[in-house]
């Protein structure tokens, strides 16, 4: 997914010269072949990411389109305030490409680990919110990602990630993807944004198996949020289930809840938010090690949707 | 220069002894104190020279096309320091003098700190302090790509340049040796809390610079004339950056207020006060 997202900044630059590369201290040689072909739009300037925000403000503010690479957690905390004040305040198309969103940089601990980005992306106004759950969405995402005219955090996943998207279902920000359809009329109704969808596909096969039909709503864009595909989604469902690789507060589900309760939904369905706790994580491990350790797991999503399910009919 | 306002009696900036004309620009900064009752008086009134002579003799812009491409950008990175920018974008007719009047109030385009959606001739929003440099940085590479020699100018307080950001943007802008970056800060000693030299000591900031990449002037930033011949021979060098550290005084023009840290922002302010200020300024 990663390797995707960069190329395709390099192909966009071929076709479109507002845009700009920029790095902070990234693999050597990456994109070396933007760099050779048009020096001038290829940055690499080390470790200072309030000045990169601020550096490409400057060229945004002039009309070019700034792509903007480095570690998820430094893109969106270290320089929360330049992203604030520079690219939403000023309403800028500046590209923020997160590497290593929420629980990928696992083994390298909790000062590598976003997995508040979205919460605090959100919170800004102008800012919209991104993560396709794979590789081949990536590259219809970023076709779509030049001409946005807002600002834009990008949340990268792991690399390798199992292809689930299907180009038939289209891509446009913004919208999001009934990526599987409910067989009934009361279905639980899975939410879930990045990669997460992988496993909320998986958990509802699982839950098919014990007589659970289940449909999923895949959320690329989580700012501006697809209000009628949710709340379609929402209707009529026994059960809401959103599901998020990061911490509960203010995340993907909180802007589901929101809406939900904003639009005063009635009657509202039982929801169910699967996320990761309030703390920073004790464990090293890897991705799927915070996946497990947080139930995010597509055999734990099925079997704690299956007890809610299970609840929710004995309490009818 | 393109065309000004005619601003005090009639008269064109340049027929206006610099002396006058200070006043002049200083005496429309008590009008928008007035108009909003607060300001911060000390960072602007130690700005008036200083941007006096960048809008008189130095920016190639145009009052009645804002957006030109070819123009010079000035970015007050002190947005604090606004009314002063405030003052000289009312004296050039990029906004109504009248405008001053409404300074904070609700429905104005003037703000405490200033806004680039909002007021004509202001290149971006500023008021968080240490943003404007790596603005600059970007809008010199912009021009860089482009081969337009529009130049930039990011006019800092010293109190700003504790930011961390601040030297950041200055180690990018001298890696990359933007001679059409010139970097101002209006060193009047003097940041909210007190004296400079007992908050965050800034010295030896001409070394700071130079060891950043830039080539330095130190100037008195309120000899009008003085000020014309350093930034009248920018860039210092044509390799690298500029850094034009102006000596100023805070609250310039108002005894009562020179080098007072009190004076650095008021509210409240009485029809009193505001009298006795336009008298300093007779």
């Amino acid at each position: 997914m990663r390797r995707t997202c960069i190329d395709k900044v390099h192909s966009l630059a071929k076709r479109d010269e507002r845009v700009i590369f920029i790095g902070s201290d990234l693999s050597p040689g990456l994109l070396d072949d933007m760099k050779n072909e048009m020096p001038e739009r290829h940055f690499m300037e080390g470790v200072q990411e309030a000045n990169v925000i601020g550096m490409a403000a400057g060229l945004a503010m002039e009309g070019y389109v700034p792509y903007v690479n480095t570690i998820a957690t430094f893109i969106t905390r270290r320089c929360y305030e330049q992203v604030a004040v520079d690219l939403c305040l000023h309403d800028l198309p500046v590209r923020l490409i997160g590497n290593g969103g929420g629980a990928v940089y696992a083994p390298l601990g909790p000062t590598h680990l976003a997995i508040e980005d979205i919460a605090i992306m959100r919170a800004l106004p102008n800012m919209t919110v991104m993560a396709v759950c794979d590789a081949e969405e990536m590259a219809r995402f970023m076709d779509c990602s030049l001409d946005w005219p807002k600002p834009m955090y990008i949340r990268l996943a792991k690399g390798g990630d199992q292809i689930v998207s299907r180009s038939e279902l289209g891509f446009s920000i913004g919208k999001a993807i009934p990526i599987r359809e409910a067989r009934s009329t009361a279905p639980v109704a899975f939410m879930s944004t990045g990669v997460m969808t992988t496993n909320c596909l998986a958990a509802a096969d699982l839950l098919e198996k014990q007589g659970i039909d289940a449909s999923v709503l895949h959320v690329h864009t989580i700012k501006p949020l697809d209000e009628d595909a949710v709340l379609q989604s929402a209707q009529g469902a026994r059960l809401i289930v959103t599901v998020e690789e990061g911490i509960a507060i203010g995340g993907f589900g909180s802007a589901v809840t929101d809406l939900l309760t904003e639009k005063r939904v009635q009657p509202l369905p039982q929801i169910v938010r699967l996320a990761m706790p309030d703390a920073f994580p004790e464990k090293y491990g890897v991705q799927n090690d915070h996946f497990e350790i947080c139930g995010l797991l597509p055999e734990q999503i099925a079997a704690t949707v299956a007890e809610a399910v299970g609840a929710s009919d004995l309490a009818s | 220069m393109e065309t000004r306002v005619d601003s005090v009696d009639g008269k064109t900036a340049t027929d206006v002894p610099s002396e006058e004309r200070s006043k002049y620009l200083r005496r429309l900064i008590v009008r928008g104190l007035e108009g909003g009752e607060r300001g911060h008086i000390g960072s602007s009134m130690s700005l008036v020279e200083i941007l006096q002579v960048l809008y008189d003799d130095v920016l190639r812009v145009r009052p009645d096309e804002p957006k030109w491409r070819e123009r010079d950008r000035l970015i007050l990175s002190k947005g604090h320091g606004c009314l002063a920018l405030y003052a000289l974008l009312a004296d050039k007719g990029f906004i109504p003098l009248e405008t001053l009047d409404g300074f904070c109030r609700r429905d104005s385009i003037l703000g405490g700190h200033p806004e680039f959606q909002k007021v004509p001739g202001v290149e971006a929003s500023t008021g968080a302090l240490g943003h404007g440099l790596s603005y600059g940085v970007g809008m010199a590479l912009a021009a860089r790509i482009e081969k337009r020699d529009s130049r930039i100018v990011v006019v800092m307080g010293d109190g700003e340049i504790n930011e961390g950001s601040v030297w950041e943007a200055a180690m990018c802008a001298g890696k990359h040796k933007l001679a059409n970056l010139t970097a101002i800060i209006d060193y009047n000693k003097i940041q909210s809390a007190g004296f400079t030299r007992d908050i965050q000591d800034l010295e030896p900031l001409a070394d700071k610079w130079s060891a950043f990449g830039f080539a330095v002037a130190e100037v008195d930033g309120h000899d009008v004339a003085a000020l014309r011949d350093v930034f009248n021979l920018l860039p210092i060098q044509s390799d690298r950056p500029s850094a034009v550290i102006c000596h100023t005084i805070k609250g310039k023009g108002l005894s009562f207020a020179e080098n007072d840290p009190t004076w650095h922002h008021k509210s409240r302010i009485s029809s009193e006060s505001i009298a006795e200020m336009y008298e300093a300024l007779e």
